[in-house]
């Protein structure tokens, strides 16, 4: 099935640009992206902080199976208009990337649908081809697929 | 063989994938990867073989240690490795979305 998320990340550059459409209207796509509990379910990850608002901080850290930390990154808010647009930094933690900048922009489409773009500018081209480089993407899931089997057992 | 191929079947692999987050920042022994993980340790080598095999990792000899550490050379153009970075967004967006449709469902009714 073709992915409903494009990725454009040209030789070379320092930058990349994801977009997606949803069947959701805005507001909704907007929420999930504020809400700790809900950005917590789809990012697969624990919201520690998410302060939405200009200069305020935000961290996401993921355990695995037996507690140890396999991801945490935090940044900071820079932009902040609701159903808009989000500006932020993104570190990861004990990773070679160094910080990115990401432009988050949300748009209307219809009444029921509605559209993402996030641009992510890297420090260097090396930096961005590191980080695409499989392992952390990889990761993600794999600790996002963990985190579902704990909340199943919980059921 | 071929080796795109086998790429793609190796970090398929949950296991596998967790293995190569581990050793992407530092070069780890076997032991130290196995600890991180509930399954016994020969299926844990196992996947440090397979991995091996297919170039996503490389072994060291330090002392009487061998240490694993990540090995994404054989992955140069962005279009090799863009896919796996588009499919986990993919993911992320698809839950995104179920999950607000339950949520609007359930504050419309």
């Amino acid at each position: 099935m073709e992915l409903k998320t494009k990725i454009s990340a040209e030789n070379g550059q320092h930058d990349l640009l994801i977009t997606r459409e949803f069947d959701l209207p805005l507001e909704l796509l907007f929420k999930a992206h504020v809400e700790p509990e809900i950005v917590a379910q789809w990012m697969g990850t624990k919201v520690l902080k998410l302060e939405n608002k200009k200069h305020g901080g935000w961290a996401f850290e993921t355990s695995d199976a037996n507690g140890n930390v396999v991801f945490r990154a935090d940044g900071v808010f820079h932009e902040f208009v609701p159903n808009q647009k989000i500006t932020r930094t993104f570190e990861m933690e004990n990773a070679p990337f160094g910080v990115q900048l990401e432009f988050l922009e949300f748009e209307k489409l219809t009444e029921d649908t509605s559209k993402i773009s996030i641009h992510t500018v890297f420090k260097s081209g090396d930096l961005r081809d590191q980080m695409l480089r499989l392992p952390f993407a990889q990761g993600l899931n794999m600790a996002h697929n963990r985190l579902q089997d704990a909340a199943n057992k919980l059921k | 063989m071929n080796l795109r191929r086998d790429v793609f079947q190796a970090i398929a692999d949950p296991t596998r994938r967790a293995i190569l987050l581990l050793v992407a920042t530092q070069a780890m022994t076997a032991g130290a990867i196995a600890s991180n993980f509930d399954t016994a340790r020969p299926t844990v080598s196992k996947h440090l073989q397979i991995l091996t095999e297919c170039e996503l990792v490389a072994q060291t000899q330090n002392g009487r240690e061998v240490y694993y550490h990540i090995n994404a050379k054989n992955m140069k153009e962005v279009a090799d490795f863009i896919e796996p970075f588009r499919q986990m967004w993919d993911d992320r967006f698809n839950k995104l979305e179920a999950i607000m449709k339950t949520y609007q469902t359930k504050k419309t009714t």
